[in-house]
């Protein structure tokens, strides 16, 4: 108990003892003691007064977080389709082979686990795992051998190879913002000369919607954030970028993240916050301490604190806050309440963030790349902006292309890009199918690829996954379902069980024992997902598999049992443990297939 | 110039029903119809039901399915009304969900069969091997894991008025459809 306390209390001190920061306390406690066991809950509950239920409803929720040991080396295949497809199943056989484990498995020794995690962001060099927490990169057979000499050797993760934990841009096509380069500051200078107002009015002319999803118009969420009462406001950067498919924001952060923070700070001039945050999803922590040098270099250079470049009005500072592996907390108000140190549930809406957000004031909470954006509006004025672009959807997007095609990567466009053009410039002419925006997103086959990238028509956060020519897309929506299953909240009713027998279904119809009756029940719980369901994440949680359903029907059924409906076990076998409490084999003992 | 649609007898229809691991509680509901029972028993004939004993099924318009899937027995009887009802209904939390019957789910077959037969004061403790009891599955099933199921009635049991009104909506041709308050219980 000693050790505990010696080693959780510099923990509890770095966040003042504040509850709102137990998500926080946990990651780094688990970071010291490789899992939140009954006397590290206990301990961390007396210290914060708070009951220990409280912590449970955190280690239960978020994946990363461990209330049972899973070894001193966490090994996490992201089990994204891109992944799947490049070889990860394969490549976490031969792990699990070596060390004689089965996945979720712990080793005797108490040495390794290995299992799946959803998608960490590398989908452009992946297969990817995360190995407590760090992502290593473009696996291959011999990296995962050398990777297990290495963790049976028990080498701390700091000894090893660099190379493993290399993390390449891939900027592919560069255009307004991965483009251009941009002095420290310049943007903030900027937005001080044009003012408050003349700030805000050049966002106003920008037209910028945001980048997250959504595509809602920036300038009416900081306007409506300004103007709510309150007793202080926030800027909000959502980088838990965990969309399966998704990983822009990852280079942002990694190669702009001056941009970033410069256009949190140019929201909290014109919205009058104080303060930031950056919500990092937990399989990014490879770039919190950059990022933490960044922002201090920034206070050094007075880009952030008090009386930023002078102007003793202008106040603003950054924290950053860690995610542990819950897609959910990428919906705005989920994420609040992570921040708050809370389960990740999404809250009802209306009031929304900008006028009830963070501790129930105002709060904007923008998408990293929006952000970035609001730094260009500000060096460049909303209406040269606003001419890039179509109509509705002004100024350039980023998508992250992963999959098949020969150049992975990240290619910045304006919008109104055709789905042809990117296939084009990313090596994959020959494409069989496009997935965009993630999971959540829409799936079009070649006779669509003439649609554009815009709001108006395809609209996305930037997920671009490329299937080639002999692709099953059933495994694609397999994935998915159990993607959504594994992510649902758990909040309301339809989303909970209705992933849950979605991906039932699917597992079944991928056993061979799904009938026609399975597929209009995957019809009959799309329309009751989308239509009854809390949030984003059980409202577009369908929306792939009735597009895949729709467009790559003979995926699934080539699938189907001959019959008109067949049970997902074998019912004999289910008679075997009766059988042999009873010594009985007449043929009353047995069940036959169903005539 | 004749009728297009020349008038035919109005067929009656016929209704089967059965319990399978269940408490009966839905089939009282049926009878806490009261007069209403008898009022749609002049426009439709029981077949297989405990309330005409009849043993098997034959052909049926309409079937209900009370209780969830326990032993070989009710996979037995829950495929002759599949084979023979042109709808068949789950009726009530154990049909629907394996409700209650389903509490013995997360319990070991072997362990329970010994608790209840061999763990007492008795000479021929053992658990009953006669092939004429049928063997229990390893879990308790929801019928719709085990055939197709067209619809569901929720309720532990559904009241009289939902069974009623989704019974009336079958019989006269609309799709049933049971309002919030025929199936809210506080």
């Amino acid at each position: 108990m000693a050790s505990i306390d010696s080693s959780l209390e510099p923990i509890l001190a770095r966040y003042g003892r504040a509850p709102s920061a137990l998500l926080q306390i946990l990651r780094d406690a688990q970071e010291a003691f490789d899992w939140i066991s009954p006397e590290v809950r206990s301990a961390v509950a007396h210290a914060l007064d708070i009951p220990a239920t409280q912590i449970d409803c955190l280690t239960q929720f978020y994946a990363h977080l461990y209330d049972e040991p899973c070894g001193r080396y966490r090994v996490l295949f992201s089990d994204n389709i891109t992944d799947r497809m490049a070889d990860a199943p394969a490549l976490m056989a031969r792990m699990l082979d070596q060390f004689g484990l089965e996945p979720g498995e712990v080793s005797s020794d108490g040495l390794l686990s290995i299992a799946t995690t959803s998608c960490t962001g590398m989908c452009d060099q992946g297969p990817a795992l995360l190995v407590n927490n760090r992502a290593v990169t473009r696996l291959t057979p011999e990296r995962i051998d050398a990777l297990c000499a290495l963790i049976r050797a028990r080498t701390p993760l700091d000894a090893w190879p660099s190379e493993f934990f290399e993390v390449n841009d891939n900027i592919r096509r560069a255009d307004m913002l991965l483009g251009a380069a941009c002095a420290s500051g310049e943007a903030i200078r900027a937005a001080l000369a044009r003012g408050r107002d003349g700030m805000f009015a050049e966002m106003k002319k920008s037209n910028l919607r945001g980048r997250g999803g959504a595509g809602f118009t920036t300038a009416v969420k900081w306007e409506a954030c300004r103007d709510a009462p309150g007793e202080a406001r926030y800027v909000i950067c959502n980088a838990d970028e965990g969309e399966p498919g998704t990983f822009k924001d990852r280079v942002l952060l990694q190669s702009y993240a001056g941009r970033v923070f410069e256009g949190m700070a140019i929201a909290g001039y014109v919205t009058g916050a104080k303060k930031g945050f950056l919500y990092l999803r937990g399989e990014y922590s490879y770039l919190r301490a950059p990022l933490e040098a960044k922002l201090a270099e920034m206070r050094r250079e007075n880009l952030l604190g008090d009386a930023i470049c002078g102007d003793p009005g202008f106040s603003f500072d950054i924290e950053i806050h860690m995610g542990a592996g819950a897609y959910i907390c990428g919906e705005e108000t989920a994420l609040i309440e992570s921040l708050e140190g809370k389960a990740g549930k999404p809250r009802i809406r209306p009031p929304f963030p900008a006028t009830h957000g963070y501790l129930g004031q105002p709060t904007v909470v923008n998408n990293v790349e929006t952000l970035c954006k609001a730094t260009e509006i500000a060096i460049q004025g909303g209406v040269f902006y606003a001419g890039q672009g179509t109509q509705q959807s002004t100024g350039t997007k980023i998508l992250s292309v992963s999959g098949d095609c020969e150049r992975p990567g990240l290619y910045e466009y304006p919008f109104g890009v055709s789905i042809a053009q990117v296939l084009e410039d990313c090596g994959a002419e020959n494409a069989f199918a496009v997935q965009i925006g993630g999971a959540a997103g829409c799936c079009l086959a070649p006779h669509e690829f003439d649609r554009r990238i815009a709001f108006e028509d395809v609209p996305t956060a930037g997920a671009f996954m490329v299937f080639g020519q002999g692709r099953d897309m059933f495994e694609t929506a397999l994935n998915f379902a159990n993607f959504f299953e594994h992510e649902s909240c758990g909040f309301c009713t339809p989303c909970r069980v209705g992933t849950a027998v979605i991906a039932r279904m699917m597992n079944k119809i991928d056993a061979g024992h799904g009938a026609r009756y399975e597929l209009n029940e995957l019809n009959r719980l799309d329309v009751l997902l989308r239509t009854s369901s809390h949030c984003g994440l059980g409202q577009n949680a369908t929306m792939a598999l009735r597009d895949m359903m729709q467009k790559f029907a003979p995926a699934f059924e080539r699938r189907l049992s001959l019959k008109d409906f067949e049970p997902g076990f074998d019912l004999d076998a289910a008679l075997a443990e009766a059988r042999a409490l009873t010594g009985r084999d007449d043929a009353a003992a047995h069940l036959g297939a169903d005539s | 110039m004749n009728a297009p649609f020349p008038p035919r007898a109005k067929k009656r229809l016929k209704i089967a029903t059965a319990t399978l691991g269940g408490c009966f509680g839905c089939h009282m509901s049926l009878l806490d119809m009261d007069e209403r029972f008898l009022e749609r028993a002049k426009l439709v004939d029981f077949d297989r039901s405990p309330l005409t004993d009849i043993k098997h099924c034959g052909p049926c318009d309409i079937g209900l399915i009370e209780g969830a899937v326990c032993n070989a027995e009710n996979v037995h009887v829950l495929r002759e009304f599949r084979a023979h009802c042109r709808t068949l209904v789950a009726v009530g939390a154990c049909a629907i969900n394996g409700g209650l019957p389903a509490q013995r789910n997360p319990l070991d077959l072997g362990g329970l069969m010994r608790k209840v037969y061999c763990d007492r004061v008795d000479e021929t403790a053992q658990i009953p091997d006669d092939p004429e009891l049928p063997l229990m599955l390893d879990k308790v099933y929801p019928i719709h894991e085990i055939v197709r199921i067209d619809y569901l009635i929720p309720g532990c049991p559904p009241s009289a008025d939902a069974l009623w009104k989704f019974l009336t909506d079958l019989i006269e041709g609309r799709t049933p459809r049971l309002d919030y308050a025929h199936f809210r219980f506080d």
